[in-house]
């Protein structure tokens, strides 16, 4: 008895966290994972009994379009992560998708599996069938945001916490309404059997993977199959955003294009009706006929299109219509007080938030995920695993610093090492190559550019508010790592095969077409009016100075001359200085002969940690004419100096100037 | 040396743009040809032409045609127009129908006939330009033919202006042209005098006039007010082309001395911007007036050969020498002013002088490696770092990399725990230190291959990021040695192959090593324990503690573990310590020292100090007194941070130097100087060093002081004095005193980037100007300014590629493999034909 009086009372009462995490799917998973590894006191909900819900049942046909690469001829885990794109990030190697799946595109079963494995074996904090269905807010001036958030779950239990991580995705499917809409069958419930599908001639509206896979999957056993959407399609290989139509799901263009019977049609779906015929049969039409007719009259009296225009290519009666048109974020559970907006436009289906992942509504509620993905809609990878697991790490630690004075991971190098940073940082760093154009490697000078201080994947978009979000400093002038693609090159209607698209030479390389880094410098960091300024098109406003290190076909910038030679010259021009390395014996020569010592000598051999080299190697440099040996040039060296000095000798002799003495100049220091 | 080139070329450019800005009303075709009607019609008055009158054939004024026709455009520059006439038959007008002349040209201005020329006189373009020059400017250039006309015209000008006096072997050449072109600018400045009798020449005052040579000379006329005495004369020494005559005026109109009153480093004058260098008379106001003589009398003396100023100290805050009485400037960017201190002006003079003559041969050379220099510099894509380079050059030969264990993330902790000591490298492959330090440590492997419970391993952080940074490994690259895959001690020497060696087996020894018996204390004195390091060379150290001094004790086991690796240090505090600390007269906690290499143990007492104090102490003990200074040694005694008093020498040196740079060194403990000597033979970039301190090879043995950290003078010890204590000692109070003059200085030049980048920002802006690249822009007017699109290419691709499309699309289908040099070379050979159509 006492347990449950005890159980009532808690009932009542708020149960609070530093974090409620809303959504145990991959993102809240990943978020959980960060926090639990940082000791903070956090919870995560889920409607469901296991995580990865959606996973569980969608996509309906279960092949996954995210890669899984078994091999890449590479042992290095950060470079393999660039083409794992299921994997979430933790410190445990039993935890590669690659475990889970041997398929290139796995199936679905495989990531719920890899969901539950995630969230069980890091004992992450995860409270199974609780739905959030209300949040709200209660002001509190000690609140870490000036309020608390206020969660209710189906069973009416609250939930107060300091900062809210929403992690739901998108989940409610996108439908549209118009007449006859309801004759239409959606994604989530239609058969996925193709018997059910023999002989029939099948409507699809939608044009995004799930249309293509639900296409895909009935193709060989339909009469014909129409796809209607408002856009063109957009090839994801053509634009080089992976939420666009992938290769694996694209069959239908084929028997489109060779006139196979099936075929893509564009129109807005708004206009659309769709008509019942008493055979069952369902006829296009437009809503505008509708709306003309005599609504007494019936079904036989309403217009079809190709009664005027007989031509009309959706003539034909479908046997059934499918929607597939995606789905948008959950906006029903917010109290009207936080003010979750959905975004303009095409990214209407996810809440507006700011480039530091925050809402634009509420202070403290950050959104991960999927749902996040208005900040790089159509452009980057934020809105998928391989990318949102950078981003949500980017988010966890801007809260580190933000409310447990943590700052932004950073090391600290001596600027010779400066070259080395970011070289390998371009090769192996997966967050900036699926992340490109969103997260960027900043690197802050220290004083006099003797040292730098390097921090990963910072999200480009709160660059002006660095020092704030970081609590680092960037006094000194900043250079910004990051990743693009060339501008103008992708696109749905760009030919992406043209020839000469790769650039080779180095002295080319801001033309490049490939994804490839970009090093920008700054002497001071831009603000935030400079930032709304930007280009368009631009991740960063314009620098002091700019770098493209040249695309390269294996995506391995370790050429010498070609990648690390032309960012050398960049780095070395944009601070002043000379960034080239040198033998003990070179540095010798100039502790002896200069007052002054380049970085490699000061930072190495006056430290006694100069490079003496092997003999073979200082060889090498003699013959490449850049060290010289003097053992062996010294007969040649020293006679013609001889010669000069003689002929100079005869000159002084030969000067019959006469002479005033320049006595009183000498003088001058004693008075 | 470019700098200077510029400016001339800019005055030149100027000159050119004077003379040619004078308005023309030459047409389309630059030879006239006119009837004689045409032609007297079109003379306007006061404008100048040359016209040759002609029947239609003649074919012996064929050459004489041509060489006018040459000269129209260079006559055009001084806005004479050159036309010829064609007679008509049956015309027997003055010119057109006398037999003889045909066989002239004539000079009108306006319709009045200035001259006529016999056509061999105007032979080439040069006699052309010379001789209607020469007769246009009949005025401004007087051509005298006897001493006596000189001297009037001399002394008419005496106060008034100053006269420019040429002297050329014959008229109509291409001296006398640069003197005529020359007086047509400077004519209105000053009074041109031409001569072509060589014995005017000799009374100007230059003993054996060179009579076969043109000559020019600048008198200094308008100084001159006494009519006795003859105007001072300035001599151009180099050849007579109107390049030479204008800068040579220029000179000679720019003040005498030129008074500064600020930063000499921010002063410019006309020598400077015609390569020449500035001398700086330093000067205070109580001297001010002899100062100021003392400039004219060098200025004179430097005329046309260096410019002269007189900088007031009292005004510029000087960071120099009090003594210092001179400064030079050289034209060259970057090179630093040189503060001297001169006894004479013969030496201002004799330093200006050489300076140029060593230039002058500099510059002959520079010329024939200029169009290779140039191309180096557009090489921005030419690997200049040394390491990198050599690297790269030796990528293709195999390593002996068999005694090496190449470790990864699976392996890494269970062979670092089966290892009783273990050496990893961290590296990465693609990084040019790492892979050179690489190199070394194969010799290392060789070296010490065989070497029981030693494990020499490597781990590519390239391949195996985790590993590398768990073990915190942020540089490449990095050394650390284990023991028992427990401890580690991160490698902090020199990365060479003798170093790590000796690091790796003086770290298998404790650190300290705790003797037992008093047999073996002594033995490790000697260097004969523990035996595996006697064929190391190092330096012992055996601290004595009676069993009552515990701190001492743990500070110097401290201090231990920090030196590990780099000294062996040994430990005794049995009961008989007593004794051993009597032998050697200390008394305990004390400390034993044998140098590497010595017989006599030094006895160091120790007081209550830290590790760190322990530490710095034992490492500044380290240091010799005396050292042989070598590429391996040289930061432990940068560290000091004092002059260096280097004894430079060819081989081993006499026992007499070294015995008397002993005493020097020995002689005050806590010396404010490096004493030190330099075998060139066992350390060859010295001959570098001396190079640059000399600028030829000097005489060894050789002792110099260099201020290493203070102002970076260099200076000689006089070679004629014998290398003593009591020289050295009273040299260096000279130097103190501030009564040496350097033989150099270190140059004070920061490390600037070796060339500069590709500007892509730069280039983004040439090609694509829509791009809204200014921020100030603002976005509401960026969608209309894109330019608009074209399908299959785009604004930011440039045309070239898309031309290149073409053509290659006919000869290579498939895909561009970039690099391949057939590819590359087909493809510059298209752009050409493109640029070519």
């Amino acid at each position: 008895l006492g347990l449950a009086l005890y159980a009532g009372s808690l009932r009542a009462a708020f149960l609070y966290h530093d974090y409620c995490v809303i959504g145990a799917g991959p993102s809240g998973l990943q978020a959980a994972y960060f926090l639990q590894q940082a000791g903070r006191d956090y919870v995560v909900f889920e409607r469901s009994h296991a995580p990865g819900s959606f996973f569980a049942l969608y996509p309906r046909h279960r092949k996954l379009i995210s890669i899984n690469k078994q091999y890449t001829g590479k042992s290095n885990d950060e470079f393999n992560l660039r083409h794992d794109w299921n994997s979430l990030l933790s410190h445990d190697r039993r935890l590669l998708f690659r475990r889970y799946s041997r398929d290139f595109f796995p199936n679905a079963d495989a990531m719920v599996h890899y969901l539950e494995d995630f969230a069980s074996l890091l004992k992450l904090q995860v409270q199974y069938n609780t739905a959030i269905i209300h949040v709200t807010l209660e002001r509190n001036e000690q609140a870490w945001n000036g309020h608390y958030f206020l969660l209710t779950d189906q069973d009416r239990q609250n939930y107060k916490c300091s900062s809210l991580l929403v992690a739901t995705g998108t989940w409610v499917p996108n439908v549209v309404n118009f007449p006859g809409s309801e004759y239409v069958e959606g994604y989530e419930t239609v058969s996925i059997n193709p018997e059910d599908f023999a002989g029939q001639t099948v409507l699809i509206l939608g044009r995004g993977n799930s249309a293509f896979e639900t296409a895909e999957n009935i193709l060989g056993v339909t009469n014909f199959i129409h796809m209607v959407s408002r856009s063109r399609v957009r090839l994801s290989w053509a634009t080089h955003y992976v939420g666009d139509l992938r290769a694996i799901n694209n069959g239908l263009l084929d028997t489109y294009q060779l006139k196979s019977l099936d075929g893509l049609l564009e129109g807005d779906l708004e206009d659309l009706a769709i008509i019942k015929d008493k055979k069952g049969k369902l006829h296009i039409t437009l809503r505008f006929y509708l709306e003309n007719r005599n609504t007494s009259a019936g079904i036989d009296s309403i217009t079809l299109p190709q009664d005027e225009l007989d031509n009309f290519a959706t003539r034909a009666p479908y046997d059934r219509v499918i929607r597939c048109l995606g789905w948008k974020f959950d906006f029903s559970i917010y109290n009207r007080s936080l003010r979750m907006m959905p975004g303009k436009g095409n990214k209407k289906k996810y809440p507006q938030i700011k480039p530091n992942y925050e809402s634009r509504g509420t202070r403290g509620l950050f959104v991960l995920g999927t749902a996040s993905h208005s900040v790089d809609f159509r452009k980057s990878a934020g809105g998928f695993i391989h990318g949102f697991r950078y981003t949500t790490r980017a988010v966890h630690r801007l809260l580190e610093n933000r409310h447990h004075g943590v700052p932004w991971p950073s090391t600290v190098y001596p600027i010779t090492q400066l070259t080395n940073s970011i070289i390998k940082r371009v090769n192996e760093a997966s967050g900036l190559y699926q992340m490109f154009s969103v997260l960027a490697d900043i690197i802050l000078l220290r004083e006099n550019a003797t040292a730098f201080e390097y921090l990963e994947e910072y999200p480009v978009g709160v660059l002006a508010e660095l020092e704030m979000q970081t609590g680092r400093k960037a006094h000194n002038g900043l250079f910004i790592v990051i990743m693009e693609y060339g501008r103008n090159f992708s696109g749905a209607d760009k030919d992406v095969f043209y020839y000469n698209r790769a650039v080779g030479e180095a002295q080319h390389a801001w033309q490049s077409n490939f994804l490839h880094p970009v090093i920008y410098y700054y002497k001071r960091l831009p603000t935030e009016r400079e930032m709304r300024l930007r280009p368009p098109d631009w991740p960063l406003p314009r620098p002091d100075a700019v770098h493209h290190i040249v695309e390269d076909f294996l995506t391995d910038w370790t050429a010498p001359n070609a990648h690390i030679l032309p960012l050398r010259r960049f780095l070395e021009n944009c601070l002043s200085t000379d960034l080239r390395n040198f033998f003990a014996e070179s540095c010798f020569l100039f502790a002896f002969t200069r007052q002054k010592l380049p970085p490699f000598c000061r930072q190495g051999y006056i430290r006694m940690r100069g490079l003496l080299g092997s003999e073979g190697l200082r060889r090498h440099a003699v013959e490449a004419g850049l060290l010289q040996d003097y053992a062996l040039t010294d007969f040649l060296g020293d006679r013609q100096p001889d010669s000069h000095e003689g002929s100079q000798d005869q000159l002084l002799r030969d000067h019959v100037v006469p002479v005033r003495p320049l006595q009183h100049l000498v003088n001058a220091k004693d008075e | 040396m470019s700098a200077q080139k510029d400016s001339w070329v800019s005055s030149f450019s100027f000159l050119l743009f004077c003379a040619s800005s004078i308005p023309t009303w030459g047409s389309a075709r630059l030879l006239q040809e006119l009837s004689p009607q045409e032609y007297f019609s079109s003379l306007q008055a006061g404008r100048a032409s040359l016209a040759y009158f002609s029947h239609n054939v003649f074919p012996g004024a064929q050459p004489f045609l041509e060489q006018i026709e040459n000269s129209v455009e260079a006559l055009q520059d001084y806005g004479i127009s050159v036309v010829k006439v064609n007679c008509p038959k049956e015309d027997i007008s003055r010119y057109c129908g006398k037999e003889n002349a045909i066989r002239k040209a004539y000079l009108f201005r306006g319709n009045i006939l200035i001259r006529e020329f016999p056509t061999d006189a105007l032979f080439d373009v040069n006699s052309i330009v010379a001789n209607v020059l020469f007769a246009l400017l009949f005025n401004e250039v007087k051509y005298v033919e006897t001493l006596a006309d000189l001297q009037n015209i001399e002394n008419g000008l005496k106060g008034r202006s100053n006269m420019v006096f040429a002297y050329v072997p014959a008229t109509g050449t291409a001296e006398h042209r640069a003197v005529m072109e020359a007086a047509f600018v400077y004519g209105t400045v000053h009074q041109f005098v031409l001569t072509t009798e060589a014995t005017l020449l000799k009374d100007t005052g230059s003993d054996e006039p060179d009579v076969s040579s043109a000559q020019l000379l600048f008198c200094h006329c308008q100084r001159t007010t006494d009519l006795a005495q003859p105007c001072r004369r300035t001599a151009m020494e180099q050849a007579l082309t109107l390049l030479n005559i204008h800068r040579h005026l220029k000179l000679m109109g720019a003040p005498l001395v030129t008074e500064v009153a600020e930063d000499p480093e921010k002063v410019s004058t006309v020598h400077l911007q015609l390569g020449l260098p500035l001398v700086f008379i330093l000067s205070q106001k109580e001297t001010y007036e002899a100062d100021r003589r003392t400039a004219e009398f060098v200025a004179w003396q430097l005329l046309g050969k260096a410019g002269v100023a007189l900088l007031s100290r009292d005004l510029v805050d000087l960071n120099v020498l009090l003594r210092s009485n001179v400064a030079l400037k050289s034209p060259d960017e970057g090179v630093p002013i040189k503060y001297l201190v001169l006894e004479d002006t013969d030496e201002v003079i004799t330093l200006v002088e050489d300076k140029n003559k060593v230039e002058q041969i500099q510059e002959d050379e520079e010329e024939e490696e200029e169009d290779e220099g140039e191309k180096e510099n557009n090489n921005q894509d030419i690997q200049d770092d040394e390491v990198v380079e050599a690297v790269s050059r030796d990528k293709k030969r195999e390593l002996p990399l068999e005694q090496i264990l190449v470790l990864t993330e699976e392996s890494f902790y269970s062979a670092l725990s089966e290892a009783v000591q273990a050496v990893v490298l961290f590296y990465a492959s693609w990084e040019a230190v790492s892979l050179a330090m690489l190199r070394s440590y194969t010799e290392v492997a060789d070296h010490l291959k065989g070497t029981p419970g030693l494990l020499l391993s490597r781990v590519n952080c390239w391949d195996w990021p985790g590993i590398c940074t768990k073990e915190n490994v942020t540089q490449f690259p990095t050394i650390k040695i284990y023991e028992k895959g427990e401890r580690s001690v991160m490698y902090n020497g020199m990365w060479g192959t003798e170093e790590l060696t000796s690091f790796i087996m003086l770290s298998r020894v404790p650190c300290p090593l705790k003797l037992a018996t008093i047999e073996e204390a002594e033995g490790y004195l000697r260097g004969e324990f523990p035996s595996e390091l006697s064929s190391y060379h190092h330096t012992s150290l055996l601290g004595v503690f009676s069993t009552a001094t515990s701190e001492a004790r743990e500070a110097f086991e401290e201090a231990g573990n920090i030196l590990s690796g780099h000294v062996t240090m040994g430990m005794y505090f049995e009961d008989d310590a007593l004794a051993l600390s009597r032998k050697y007269l200390v008394s305990p906690p004390a400390l034993l020292l044998v140098r590497s290499g010595g017989q006599s143990v030094e006895g160091i007492a120790l007081s209550k100090q830290s590790a760190q104090d322990m530490v710095r102490m034992i490492r500044y003990e380290l240091l010799d007194v005396f050292p042989e200074i070598t590429v391996q040694n040289l930061p432990r005694y940068l560290q000091l941070r004092k002059p260096f008093l280097i004894l430079f020498s060819d081989g081993d040196i006499g026992q007499m130097e070294s015995k008397e740079m002993l005493k020097l060194a020995k002689g005050r403990p806590q010396q404010a100087f490096v004493a030190c000597w330099l075998n060139l033979k066992k350390t060859p970039v010295g001959r570098g060093v001396l190079r640059v301190y000399f600028a030829t090879m000097p005489s060894l043995p050789l002792l110099v002081w260099v201020n290493l950290h203070a102002g970076g003078q260099v200076f000689k010890f006089p070679s004629e004095q014998s290398i003593t204590e009591m020289n050295i000692l009273s040299w260096l109070e000279k130097l103190k005193a501030g009564l040496e003059i350097p033989i150099s200085t270190l140059s004070e030049e920061d490390w600037k980037p070796p060339l500069p980048a590709y500007d892509f920002l730069q280039m983004m802006e040439t090609a694509v100007p829509e791009l809204p690249l200014h921020a100030s822009r603002r976005r509401g007017d960026t969608p209309e300014q894109r330019p608009p699109k074209s399908p299959g290419g785009d604004a930011a691709i440039p045309e070239e590629p898309t031309q290149v499309t073409k053509t290659e699309k006919v000869g290579s289908p498939g895909r561009d493999l970039r690099g391949t040099a057939p590819r590359l070379a087909a493809r510059e050979k298209q752009g050409k034909r493109h640029s070519e159509l």
